[in-house]
């Protein structure tokens, strides 16, 4: 796990666990939520590493979706006998040349811009799985307790148990065709663990909550309580750490392509683009620091946005 | 650069020594240092995969051991021709059919027990039964009798194969199935060492510790660490080392022996890291080592798939002409590999140039108008697969580049994780379209490279190809009076693959190395194995 | 104490065998043949195939399969690799000091330095201190390990020449210095930022306040008072880290030529030597238990409110 990828460890976030407001609770569905999230939402339109982190995210979101946006060079196709290897030229904006080329001929620029979505997607993907997944099963964990949590609780230990970085090479070794729902579902498949535990610990804090008793003897059903009392307010510790795992989810993409369990060779992605310009690190290291550049200030991006949501969220931090 | 400047820097200081020696009164060797004949050189090697046992050993780590410790009867010289070993003679009857060998007299093992005959008929034997485990021990199937001991199924009927026979001490027979020609060439590889009668009584000890009758008799084994062999004083080859022994470290990465070689830590590596093909040659200086290696590079096509069942023959010439074979060989290779020109590699028996002529020569045009005349490529579209536990990925990716841009036919290449999940796909015939494929010489003689892998139904013709004609012109090469004649037999059957295509051949391999300051100077062999015992180690 | 203790020894029991069950099942889905491996290139002869499959029970049924490595482990028996048929107890006996050395020296340097900024940076947040450190932390998480690995490798050892650039011999400290910081790095950061978020947090705690009324000095409030509650977050993630450190290694050792944990796994994976890589994964599940249950126990002593029944 240490090579691979760090999950952000499981307590951190629960020192962000905001105790809702009870009265709310009580008065509406999602009261206590509302005024949570609209406290935080204030706060965080103030503080610059939110608005920096949003615009980055944003921008990498769109040169995802669109990467005919922002170049009209084919990132497969290279030329040898001309651009092998050739440097970047920095002042050539936009164009094929500007971050140089690759040991392929093939302009960085376009790979760097093509790239973008299947990281993006594996990171988004992965996040979107785990926190439905784990959430699902830490919720029911949480809240039903006694035999359920018992038994959920140990399956989450036996998947918390194997080396992450160990699983995955196993996982994705049995795949010939790796694409981004392989990918994508083998680190869903190994990092689930994480968010069920911290969804857990945060639904048993709610659970007592004295809304949610009070929920509960006005007769309220448990998928009621579950979901209109429970989820919304035992949520927040969730989104911060998931937002924080995305990034760490697209570096272990690529510290899967050095492994050579990456996406295939046909594939563009940062990942693979890093660890193939690793042999080239001495004589020329721009066929490295593009796409790595790219991936860490796309990874900063997203923890950045997670601290910043955690600290709006926590009171104790502001 | 600070690395490469304290190289220099070294350099200057050892100027100043040497001259400081030269007043000291030697002058040997223009002054490049003495020769200590007891210094041991050290090699970059890696864990050897099984006990150092002859005939359970295929893979490169074991193999350069065990040729320290052990010297069998024939070996070969850089055109491909047999040298006389541990054997006086190896003489075919008429039919290629009886094959007499006689040792020089005089050798011994490690442990003072004569080598006879003897040594070498019961180590076959014991190899060649299923119960031993020895993986090589299929090298035995041409004797007669081998079926007896070695069943395709179940355990063995008899304990010796009756192919075998000892005529005198000194003297034995090998009889074989069907005669062939250039049976010799077989006998230089390892499963047809000599081992000492102790060592089959307790194989385990031996494999651990091994007794052979090579120049370097074994010292201690470090699992993992290092493999230690002194110089034997007994030897009676020719090849007597001009050093004291060889130690051969294990290494798990390539980078990390090469980052060793260059601070002398170690002597020499087996290839330079795919990452310093362009730093090797500034790096190493007159120390870099490029030598030719009989390696083929090629990729096949799986002749199964509905893509190449039915294909003519001309797509596929048009696929091969597609390939700027030069190019890659400059940039992706910098240099290190030199574009192929038929099927069979350089530095063996029978090589000949441009067997496959215009085929194997880039020409975007013809390609272009050979595929469309040939109804072009069902699907548009080819992939190439290759084991990513290997630096393929940069080559595959430059082919299919290459063919896309010359031909407008899609290609891309399909990364299989490592090498174990290539060969099973390989294996149960499940390529999808085209693959990787490598062939280092077993024996040095064209026939190795057709036969062995294009011969309709052979364990290594994986892509199922099949080409009557090709089969009947080897088969007329095995019945050959003599290696000559039989050479040149196979020679036809290799222009005859022009009509039939069964893979684009691409570069041949070559040997890159580089030697360090403690040592004179340090050579490979086409097998790619450096000759370690004529390293000579300087004075510390 | 003794119960709690006894309890969740016991609820180790099915985890255990959920890992390595799930692990061992893993590894006998992938694909190639382990024995036809053994013959690389060439054409591999059935008979012997048999053979060595007959010798290493890979005949089996693979319930069977697992049953007898469970035999054997409770017996001290991890089984024979395929490729040598050596005992793979001796493999694992000789990678694990190794990787237990070097992961010793990255958790080290983890809790020293890890703390030691995150506490500069909590105390003193919002100044640039605490920026520099929050912006190293969130940089190191963000570049993949292997670019750190190779970097330091080509800028300390090969430029600079400050050390060697591959470890030559895995049992020397100062070789293990460099893979040690590396494999360090991504647990140093996390570390800091569990320090300093939790400092920032108990810094408005009662009684911290009551602390400074009562006028004791700083130096005493941060080491007696701020720390010791702060730490905990702290110590169950260095405690998890511990078994990581140990058993992912893989890349860090690959890079620098660490004959590890790591190496070991990944040579088992590309040779599937399943019985290895189940082997190491037992190892690693025990230890991680165990860590896991002693981080419980240290709650007990940096909080006393926790007390286990």
């Amino acid at each position: 796990m240490p090579d691979l990828m760090k999950t952000p460890p499981a307590d951190e976030p629960e020192v962000a666990l905001a105790p809702p407001s009870g009265k709310a609770a009580e008065a509406g569905e999602v009261g206590g939520a509302r005024s949570l999230w609209g406290d935080a939402w204030r706060d965080l339109r103030r503080r610059p590493l939110f608005v920096v982190s949003g615009l980055l995210i944003l921008l990498v979101l769109l040169v995802s979706a669109f990467p005919g946006l922002f170049t009209s060079t084919d990132p497969g196709s290279g030329d040898l006998t001309k651009n092998f290897l050739g440097s970047p030229n920095l002042t050539h904006f936009f164009q094929d040349d500007w971050f140089g080329y690759d040991r392929q001929g093939r302009s960085i620029y376009a790979r760097v811009v093509f790239g973008a979505r299947n990281s993006v997607m594996v990171g988004l993907g992965v996040t979107l799985l785990v926190t439905f997944f784990g959430g699902l099963v830490g919720m029911l964990a949480g809240y039903f307790g006694g035999f359920w949590d018992s038994l959920l609780s140990r399956i989450t230990d036996v998947f918390f148990g194997i080396p992450f970085l160990l699983g995955a090479m196993v996982v994705l070794n049995a795949f010939t065709d790796r694409d981004v729902w392989v990918i994508t579902g083998a680190l869903a498949f190994l990092g689930w663990t994480q968010i069920a535990r911290v969804m857990r610990g945060a639904v048993i804090t709610t659970k007592h909550a004295d809304y949610v008793m009070a929920a509960k003897a006005l007769g309220a059903g448990t998928k009621r309580i579950l979901f209109r009392h429970v989820l919304p307010n035992a949520v927040a510790p969730v989104i911060v750490v998931a937002t924080i795992a995305l990034g760490t989810y697209i570096v272990a993409e690529s510290t899967l392509s050095y492994l050579g369990l990456g996406f295939g060779s046909d594939a563009v992605s940062w990942g693979a683009d890093i660890s193939d310009a690793t042999q080239d690190i001495r004589n020329n290291p721009h066929t490295l620091i593009f796409p790595a550049g790219m991936l860490s200030i796309t990874v900063l991006a997203f923890i950045m946005l997670g601290d910043a949501v955690r600290e709006a969220l926590d009171p104790k931090l502001r | 650069m600070r690395g490469a400047k304290s190289a220099k820097w070294v350099a200057i200081a050892g100027v100043v020594a040497l001259t400081a020696t030269a007043c000291g009164g030697g002058d040997d060797d223009k002054g490049s240092g003495k020769v200590d004949p007891k210094g041991i050189v050290s090699y970059a090697n890696g864990e050897p995969q099984n006990l150092l046992q002859p005939s359970n050993t295929m893979e490169a780590y074991g193999s350069v051991v065990i040729d320290a410790l052990f010297t069998g009867l024939v070996h070969y010289d850089k055109q491909g021709n047999i040298t006389y070993e541990n054997a006086e003679s190896v003489t075919p009857d008429k039919a290629n059919k009886v094959w007499t060998v006689k040792l020089k007299k005089g050798w011994k093992f490690h442990d003072n027990t004569p080598v006879t005959a003897k040594s070498y008929v019961d180590a076959w034997n014991w190899a060649a039964d299923p119960a031993n485990g020895q993986q090589n021990s299929a090298w035995y199937r041409d004797i007669v009798g081998y079926d007896d001991v070695h069943p395709a199924k179940g355990k063995a009927k008899k304990k010796a194969m009756s192919g075998l026979k000892v005529v005198d001490e000194n003297t034995f027979t090998i009889t074989l199935k069907n005669g062939i020609p250039y049976y010799q060439y077989k006998l230089v590889y390892k499963p047809f060492f000599p081992l000492p009668a102790a060592a089959l009584k307790d194989p385990k000890k031996y494999g651990e510790a091994p007794v052979g009758n090579g120049p370097y008799k074994f010292s201690k084994w470090d699992r993992k660490k290092l493999i230690s062999v002194r110089t034997w004083p007994g030897y009676k080859g020719e090849d007597k080392p001009k050093n004291g022994g060889i130690d051969f470290k294990a290494y798990t990465k390539d980078t990390a022996a090469y980052a060793d070689l260059k601070s002398d830590n170690v002597d020499t590596m087996p290839i330079v890291p795919n990452s310093e093909l362009a730093n090797f040659k500034n790096d190493f200086g007159d120390r870099a080592i490029v030598s030719d290696y009989s390696a083929l590079n090629t990729v096949n096509f799986a002749f199964y798939t509905p893509q190449w069942k039915k294909t003519d023959i001309k797509v596929l010439q048009g696929l091969s002409m597609a390939i700027d074979r030069d190019t890659i060989a400059k940039t992706v290779f910098y240099g290190t590999r030199e574009s192929a020109t038929g099927w069979v590699a350089k530095g063996v028996k029978g090589y000949q140039d441009d067997a496959c002529g215009k085929f194997c020569k880039f020409d975007p045009k013809a390609a272009k108008a050979s595929i469309k005349a040939g109804g072009g490529v069902p699907g548009n579209k080819i992939q190439i697969q290759y084991n990513a536990d290997q630096p393929h990925k940069d080559w595959v990716v430059a082919v299919c580049n290459s063919i896309t841009k010359a031909t407008g036919v899609k290609c891309t290449g399909d990364a299989v994780t490592d090498f174990a999940a290539d060969t099973e796909i390989r294996d149960q015939k499940k390529v999808k379209s085209m693959y990787r494929s490598g062939w280092v010489l077993d024996y040095p003689f064209n026939g190795n490279f057709l036969a062995d892998l294009y011969g309709t139904g052979v364990d290594g013709n994986k892509g199922g190809f099949s080409d009557p004609k090709f089969d009947k012109l080897t088969a007329e090469a095995d019945k050959a009076k003599t290696i000559d004649e039989s050479a040149e037999l196979y020679q036809k059957a290799e222009k005859e693959l022009v009509n039939s295509f069964p893979g684009i051949p691409l570069w041949y391999n070559k040997t890159l190395s580089a030697y360090s300051n403690n040592v004179k100077k340090i050579e490979f062999d086409q097998a790619g194995d450096p000759v370690l015992s004529d390293v000579e180690v300087f004075e510390k | 104490m003794g119960r709690y203790v006894a309890r969740r020894l016991l609820q180790m029991i099915p985890v255990f065998i959920g890992t390595t069950l799930l692990i061992f099942l893993m590894v006998n889905a992938l694909p190639g043949d382990p024995v036809k491996a053994l013959w690389g290139d060439k054409p591999p002869d059935p008979a012997q195939v048999a053979q060595i499959k007959h010798d290493r029970g890979l005949d089996l049924p693979l319930w069977e399969q697992y049953l007898h490595y469970m035999k054997g482990l409770f017996q001290g028996d991890f089984g024979n690799t395929i490729a040598g048929n050596r005992p793979i107890l001796d493999e694992i006996t000789q990678a694990f000091p190794v990787s237990m050395r070097l992961a010793a020296m990255a958790w080290t340097f983890e809790l020293v330095v890890g703390i030691t900024l995150g506490v500069i940076a909590g105390v003193r947040r919002g100044r640039i201190i605490d920026t520099t450190v929050t912006f190293f932390t969130l940089l190191v998480i963000s570049v993949p390990i292997f670019v750190f690995g190779l970097g330091f490798q080509l800028i300390f050892g090969n430029e600079l020449g400050w050390v060697k650039p591959t470890v030559q011999d895995s049992e020397n400290f100062q070789q293990l210095m460099l893979p040690a910081l590396v494999l360090g790095l991504v647990g140093l950061a996390y570390v800091a930022r569990l320090t300093r978020t939790s400092i920032k947090e108990n810094r408005s705690a009662d009684y911290i306040r009551t602390a400074v009324a009562k006028g004791l000095p700083r130096r005493r409030i941060i080491s007696r008072h701020l720390l010791r509650n702060s730490l905990i977050p702290v110590v169950t993630y260095l405690g998890t880290d511990i078994g990581a450190l140990m058993g992912g290694a893989v890349i860090t050792e690959g890079i620098f030529n660490v004959t590890g944990v790591g190496n070991l796994l990944y040579t088992g994976i590309a040779r599937r030597e399943g019985a290895i890589i189940v082997g190491i994964v037992t190892v690693l599940v025990i230890v991680y238990l165990l860590a896991s249950l002693l981080v419980d126990l240290l709650y007990a002593v940096l909080d006393p409110r926790i007390r286990y029944a």
